[in-house]
């Protein structure tokens, strides 16, 4: 019970500072919060829940032949509404319990670079650009496979009672002890082996969502003279960028970011022309395995250079992009309103088969999307910069909670733009070369064959849309990139330009996707080697002086390696790379997440709030069965299909026996290839859970030590008084009006500066 | 019709303070500003001078992008 809210001790120092005594007060007080009930908001809560309701029954129970994309917007969007107002209040009340009259490390360790009170609804940028990457835009497309609504249920029940839950208390928490980290934190409450594992954990992490990440970009890229050019592109656009920031106009960010949009426009149209030409079509068609290897030396020598030259660029036109984009793709949706034909539960709902993601609904759904549900990656945003940036504490909900929201919708869009495809083009794209062979009759046959209702693909269908997107062929491009591409396409080319203009917006939806996952890959690479950097620094100490370059060029080849042999991996994988791969970037993320909950869950126990314990608690639970679950299926199941191991053995004796072909490996050398490639994955997969099952015991055996102590004693940084105040959501209240313009009222010398140090 | 045209130079200020404090125009004037107020006795860092030190700090401790 040691972190009762502090605002009777703070208040009364305050009053008795001579400085701080004629000042407004730094919060609102206590009764002011309690929400009053006018019959007015009543009838818009009652209003939106209908409306809600309507949706999810459109959804869900009426059974027609299409369903309006709109429903999806409605239901999304009215759930989130009542989740934030209602769910995420009763948080805030009961577990975390907001002191706006304490400081918080931007004010208190204000250095005017890292530690910076910022903006609130800047910082909701500020947050959502560093959380929302290529996650939310894949799983999604995906899980189409099981039809539209299990994927639909899962993003937006599980962002209100996991996701949100998990980005809103790591901030809350990171923020209480000055900005720390989720490896710093996971050290202080689970205890040295819990602590260690975690790190251990994360680093692994990193390094599986890395290669999956690279290896969805070159799928996307393979044989696609028009995407390699523009995305290669990206590399001296960014340089440029680079160089004017530093040497023509230092800090004029938004400008250069509006110049390299224009540039990215221009690579864009230029690749259409250059794809057109024999020697573009040369020069630019790259075997998968050479774009891999491309991304791999590239992915090295952009973690070298310095930040200024193509990692700070780049990211600037990543955010650019990723707002600008997302806001597009909403209008587009909401003016075109597309019909969807996919069935509410496919086919492969209830079965274990499906040719995209192998395994049955329970749990391979929890972990096929995992950004847009939950994503236990943001943990490391949330304990990472926005807790230095948050002005008050008030505004963590708003932030954490309401910044995860809005991440979800994003990946409610990209379902919606998957669905909106024929569902023939869906199974064609998505289905691995290993079924397709690659050509279109070979698509044809296969998805025909699929048995699905309402699907009669044809040659010409599958052709048509190659060409409408300028592509040589759409068969088996797999990696949910290009699916989503298309989808966009579709969308967009009925706001803007027609059918001319698919070509551009495939290939924009490309260089968007490409833009953000080669900074992941940039940006990863370089935190994993200072991870490394450190571990090994345990036993080499000059190692820690991340300063020395040999040994940070060591470390950041050793990374490199470590996910681009993953990456190489997927890429000549004969069993379809993306398809075997996927599951364990779901697993990986959701045990980070149980990770970051499981540390959630110790301090609410430290608090001694075993009422509301199960606030975290339901959500691990959850994220634990699931990939436990995931992981046992993965190491033990029988099925050839589902399990690593079960393929593994099935090809070694195989090989064993001298077969020329096995099942999807049509020479020795590919069969050879399976049974390394499985042994990988399904070593990954015990190391995974294992690390999983350790983090979780640990906390709770945290959890039961603080249960029979009544609490603990708190880790969170001592309580010192705020000198500010600033509204905590989006918009004011009438009472946070009222005092700001109080405190707007002071004169200029009056007002308390945020001071550091 | 100036309440309009009112309206409208606020929109277009609002999106302008939106858009560059996102983006991080405005970090140098946050340094100066704080600068100002804690370190009286020496000049602030100039534009360029401050850029360089912040770009150098983003080396020495990298933040992650997710997924």
């Amino acid at each position: 019970m040691s972190d009762k809210p502090t605002t009777a001790p703070t208040a009364s120092k305050g009053a008795s500072s001579p400085r701080s005594a004629v000042l407004p007060p730094t919060a609102i007080p206590p009764k002011d919060l309690a929400p009053k009930w006018t019959p007015m908001k009543v009838a818009v809560w009652v209003a939106i829940a209908l409306l809600g309701g309507v949706s999810w029954t459109m959804l869900a129970i009426v059974r027609g032949e299409t369903v309006n994309a709109m429903w999806f917007v409605f239901a999304a969007v009215c759930t989130y509404l009542i989740a934030y107002r209602f769910y995420s209040k009763l948080i805030e009340r009961k577990l975390v319990m907001p002191d706006d009259t304490r400081a918080t490390p931007a004010e208190y360790k204000a250095d005017g670079k890292d530690y910076v009170a910022t903006d609130r609804r800047v910082l909701y940028g500020h947050h959502f650009a560093a959380i929302a990457g290529a996650g939310p835009l894949v799983g999604p497309v995906l899980a189409v496979q099981m039809g539209y609504l299990p994927g639909t249920i899962w993003i937006i029940i599980g962002v209100i009672f996991a996701g949100a839950v998990q980005d809103y208390l790591v901030l809350f928490f990171s923020m209480r002890r000055g900005g720390r980290s989720l490896g710093q934190m996971a050290r202080e409450e689970l205890g040295l082996i819990g602590g260690t594992a975690a790190l251990i954990a994360t680093l692994a992490i990193m390094v599986i969502i890395v290669a999956i990440l690279a290896l969805v970009v070159v799928n996307a890229l393979g044989e696609s003279p028009w995407g390699v050019f523009s995305v290669a592109m990206t590399i001296p656009i960014a340089l440029f960028m680079g160089i004017y920031l530093r040497y023509i106009r230092p800090g004029r960010v938004t400008e250069v970011s509006i110049i390299g949009f224009v540039l990215l426009m221009a690579a864009i149209i230029g690749g259409g022309v250059i794809a057109e030409t024999d020697w573009g079509v040369a020069m630019f068609s790259l075997e998968r395995t050479t774009i891999a290897i491309g991304i791999i030396v590239y992915g090295f020598i952009a973690a070298v250079l310095p930040v200024w030259l193509l990692l700070a660029p780049r990211d600037y036109l990543s955010t650019f992009m990723k707002i600008g984009t997302i806001v597009m793709l909403a209008a587009a949706i909401v003016v075109v309103r597309p019909e969807i034909t996919v069935p509410a539960f496919s086919e492969f709902a209830g079965r274990s088969d499906g040719p995209i993601v192998s395994g049955s609904l329970f749990p391979f759904l929890f972990v096929t999307i995992a950004c847009g549900a939950l994503s236990g990656f943001h943990a490391l945003i949330a304990s990472g910069t926005t807790p230095k940036l948050v002005q008050k504490e008030r505004q963590t909900r708003f932030i954490g909670y309401g910044g995860m929201l809005m991440e979800s919708f994003v990946a409610i869009m990209a379902l919606v733009a998957a669905l909106s495809i024929d569902r023939g083009i869906y199974f064609a794209m998505n289905s691995s070369a290993a079924a397709t062979g690659g050509t279109i009759e070979g698509a044809v046959a296969f998805v025909n064959g699929l048995g699905l209702a309402g699907v009669n693909l044809t040659g010409e269908m599958l052709s048509t849309m190659a060409a409408n997107v300028g592509e040589e062929s759409i068969v088996s491009r797999t990696g949910g990139a290009p699916t989503l591409a298309v989808g966009l396409a579709q969308i967009m080319q009925g706001v803007f330009g027609g059918a001319g203009m698919m070509a551009f917006w495939y290939h924009f939806a490309i260089m968007f996707e490409a833009l953000f996952i080669l900074t992941a890959v940039d940006a990863g690479t370089r935190v994993a080697r200072f991870m490394l950097q450190d571990t090994i620094g345990n036993f080499i100490p000059k190692f820690k002086d991340t300063g020395w370059r040999t040994g940070a060029w060591i470390c950041t080849a050793i990374m490199v390696l470590a996910w681009g042999a993953i990456l190489i991996m997927g890429v000549t994988d004969p069993l379809g790379g993306i398809n075997t791969l996927f599951p364990l970037f779901g697993i990986a993320n959701q045990l980070l997440a149980a990770i970051a909950l499981a540390v959630c869950m110790a301090i609410v126990a430290k608090k001694g709030l075993f009422r509301w314990l199960w606030i975290p608690a339901l959500p691990l639970a959850f994220a634990a069965v699931v990939t436990i679950t995931a992981s046992f299926l993965k190491i033990f199941s029988t099925v050839p299909a589902v399990g690593y191991w079960a393929n593994h053995t099935a090809f070694k004796n195989a090989l064993d026996a001298g077969e020329q072909s096995f099942g999807a490996a049509k020479t020795p050398e590919a069969i050879e290839a399976v049974v390394r490639n499985t042994f990988v994955q399904g070593t990954l997969s015990i190391v995974f859970v294992t690390l999983a099952i350790i983090v979780i015991a640990a906390a709770i055996g945290a959890t039961v030590r603080s249960f029979q102590t009544r609490g603990g004693l708190s880790s969170e940084d001592p309580a010192l008084p705020s000198k500010i105040f600033a509204p905590a959501g989006f918009l004011a209240t009438p009472a946070e009006k009222t005092l700001e313009a109080e405190w707007d009222a002071l004169p200029p010398g009056r007002k308390p500066t945020v001071r550091g140090h | 019709m100036s309440a309009v045209s009112a309206t409208l130079a606020r929109a277009v200020r609002g999106v302008r303070w939106y858009v560059s404090s996102l983006m991080g125009d405005t970090a140098y004037g946050n340094y100066v500003a704080h600068h100002r107020s804690t370190h009286d006795d020496q000049p602030p860092l100039n534009e360029r001078d401050f850029w360089k030190e912040r770009y150098r700090d983003q080396d020495l401790t990298p933040g992650s992008r997710c997924c």
